[in-house]
């Protein structure tokens, strides 16, 4: 009775603390990623699609302050490619002897550069909406996964009841259906170099991996220290358990 | 302490010490012969989970401390790097916030223990108090920590509750300036929440020592809420308890280890991955999922109280609210005086057992109550009236029902002693 009750207690409590409102909201499709569960791990080859995806079209609006350019052999490169490619990238240093602000190629100890100085900026070149760091979003949103994936291919002709601002389009599973980001992928846009399929699709769910990635990059990690702390638990639980038997068999 | 006989023992150095400092006489006695009843079941077990929890939190907060930037312009990075670039940083985060929760449910489990059994009463009046106090405390030092990573939640989740103490009549504001540290939640706020967040746990060890001293004063109540009468009904803490409470909590850190290391977030809520930004108010502000229920009696009190017919409010909706919530858990200080029926143990009063019960899935009810959004219906039914009844029954539970059943309840006869009580399940199991 008590341990039913108890029960029931858990499962009331525990699924409740998800679940925000903000205007009407579909859920998004359910994806199984190769991320997803207890063995889950990431895709490096669709990392490095995803992170080209990023780096040709998400990067020109949004920023993804928390990752540096060392972090980018997480997805597979060795050294001196994640040093080419910060290469590609030039930063502000200084101040010099001078005193001077001068400007160098990125080193992989830099962080990857802003496509903005600041978020003022960076909201008044997007019509007033600023483009979310794209660091967290994943973890930032609920079903983080399904949701950008979601997002990233529901694009749709507005219904004729929706009221379109200049500069905003209608995407379907945006909460309110109304965004300030134009569709930004679409079949073709980036070339691939490993015959993976150029379409919309393919494209949101590289990138989807890539920023997954990019929030949790410790993820492979965490699930295998789990698993080795479980196995260890549970077994150190059933010695315990034999002990315990053995120690109140004279008191029964 | 140090008045009572010594033992001797055969270790030349231990005993030298014991001769100046009793500190192995006192674990000797204190946890190693301390009788205790021989009939506890599992639900005993979380109160050695709960402290196995704090300590955690304890030294897994000492190293996110060294490794934490508490400025508002540096804090919500500063947690990302622990996440990133400190050695295992990520896994001492996910540890400590996960931690909180668990820490939470043994406390819940703990509490929920004591009044199934009725170990809050006489001679334990004391030591349910002071737990009440740890209960209180706790509250306080996670609403701070999760403060701290300076995400939305932490932000706008700080604003209500720092708000809560407006209403307050006369002095609320002062109280709440107070807490900012200035006119607005910034970095004063969050610098003295990071003081206060470190500080407190330590205060809660403090109070956890008198509660465990005032519980070896009157000894450990059991699952028959009948006092030992002899040797018969008592085993030695060690070994009988010490690896009953170990096989107990490895099963709990089994639990913890699937949340920390494969579901870190499922129990926090999304928002809090996006940096503070007073500009920008989420769409629905919520506590974490522990607090959800004392929330939900917040948001009950919807309607002004004040002299019928008049304009004039005495208690506006706000006040009522905050008086609500405290009340609730001021009600627990009390309970040792609002339950007088000579029975401790739901085993032995069905009537009391029943209401109790019945109080655990109102109390689970206002968990998912506070969850929701205000204009939110359940099965037809608005969400806020659907708080107001759980809140009616939560305190109607501790005012009425229990002190009617003082004088009605007769209960079931007791057993003669624990031994009695034993032998009789043994005989109904066989």
């Amino acid at each position: 009775m008590i341990r039913s009750l108890l029960l029931i207690a858990v499962l009331v409590l525990v699924p409740v603390t998800g679940f925000a409102g903000g205007g009407e909201t579909v859920p998004p499709p359910h994806h199984h990623w190769h991320f997803s569960g207890v063995n889950g791990t990431y895709d490096k080859a669709a990392l490095q699609r995803g992170y080209k995806v990023y780096r040709e079209v998400c990067a020109s609006c949004h920023s993804m302050k928390q990752l540096s350019f060392r972090n980018l052999t997480d997805l597979g490169y060795d050294d001196s490619q994640v040093k080419a490619i910060a290469g590609e990238y030039s930063v502000v240093d200084g101040p010099n002897e001078e005193g001077k602000m001068f400007e160098r190629p990125a080193r992989p100890s830099d962080a990857f550069p802003s496509p903005f100085e600041n978020d003022k900026a960076a909201a008044y070149a997007n019509g007033g909406a600023l483009p979310p760091d794209l660091s967290l979003i994943i973890k930032a949103r609920h079903h983080g996964p399904d949701y950008i994936h979601a997002i990233l291919t529901g694009y749709k002709d507005a219904p004729h009841d929706a009221h379109l601002l200049e500069g905003q389009y209608w995407n379907k599973y945006m909460p309110g259906h109304v965004i300030a980001m134009a569709p930004p992928l679409s079949d073709g846009q980036v070339a691939y170099e490993d015959g993976s399929p150029d379409t919309l699709d393919q494209y949101a769910s590289d990138v989807v991996e890539f920023l997954t990635w990019a929030g949790d990059p410790y993820m492979e990690t965490r699930k295998r220290t789990g698993m080795k702390a479980i196995i260890f638990l549970l077994v150190f639980a059933g010695v315990m358990y034999g002990v315990k038997r053995k120690i109140w068999s004279d008191v029964h | 302490m140090g008045s009572g006989e010594r033992i001797e023992f055969d270790n030349k150095v231990v005993n030298w010490i014991d001769e100046r400092l009793p500190l192995f006489t006192l674990m000797q006695k204190e946890y190693g012969v301390f009788p205790t009843p021989r009939n506890f079941n599992y639900f005993w077990n979380f109160g050695a989970i709960a402290m196995f929890m704090l300590i955690a939190m304890i030294v897994t907060g000492i190293f996110l401390a060294m490794n934490y930037t508490p400025h508002v312009d540096m804090a919500f990075d500063s947690v990302e790097r622990i996440d990133r670039d400190v050695n295992w940083g990520w896994m001492l985060r996910d540890i400590h916030m996960n931690g909180a929760s668990f820490f939470f449910i043994a406390v819940y489990v703990h509490i929920f223990r004591g009044m199934y059994y009725g170990s809050y009463k006489k001679p334990r009046e004391l030591l349910w108090i002071l737990g009440v106090v740890i209960f209180l405390l706790m509250m306080a030092t996670a609403f701070m920590g999760y403060v701290l990573p300076w995400g939305q939640m932490s932000y706008w989740g700080a604003t209500v509750i720092t708000n809560l103490f407006s209403a307050i009549p006369f002095v609320g504001d002062s109280i709440v300036t107070l807490l900012w540290g200035g006119f607005a939640i910034d970095n004063p706020t969050l610098n003295r929440f990071f003081a206060l967040h470190y500080l407190m746990p330590f205060v809660i060890l403090a109070v956890v020592f008198l509660h465990v001293w005032a519980l070896h004063i009157c000894g450990s109540n059991n699952p028959s809420g009948i006092e030992p009468k002899g040797k018969q009904d008592t085993l030695p803490f060690h070994p009988y308890y010490t690896m009953k409470d170990t096989f107990g909590l490895l099963v709990f850190l089994v639990v913890f280890c699937v949340f920390v290391f494969y579901a870190p977030d499922y129990l926090g809520h999304p928002d809090n991955y996006k940096e503070a930004n007073s500009l920008v108010t989420p769409a629905h502000i919520v506590p974490e999922w522990y607090f959800l229920p004392f929330y939900a009696i917040l948001r009950a009190i919807t309607f002004d109280i004040g002299i019928p017919f008049t304009d004039i409010t005495i208690i506006s909706a706000k006040l009522g609210g905050v008086i609500s919530m405290f009340g609730s858990i001021g009600l627990l200080l009390i309970l040792p005086w609002l339950d007088t029926h000579p029975i401790r143990s739901c085993r032995y009063r069905p009537k009391y057992k029943f209401f109790l019960l019945v109080f655990l899935v109102v109390f689970c009810m206002l968990g998912y109550v506070g969850s929701q959004s205000a204009d939110a219906m359940f099965f037809g039914l608005p969400m806020t009236l659907v708080g107001i009844l759980c809140t009616t029954y939560y305190y109607g539970f501790f005012l009425v029902i229990i002190p009617w059943l003082n004088n009605t309840e007769k209960g079931r006869d007791l057993p003669k002693s624990i031994h009695d009580a034993v032998l009789q399940a043994e005989r109904e199991k066989a």
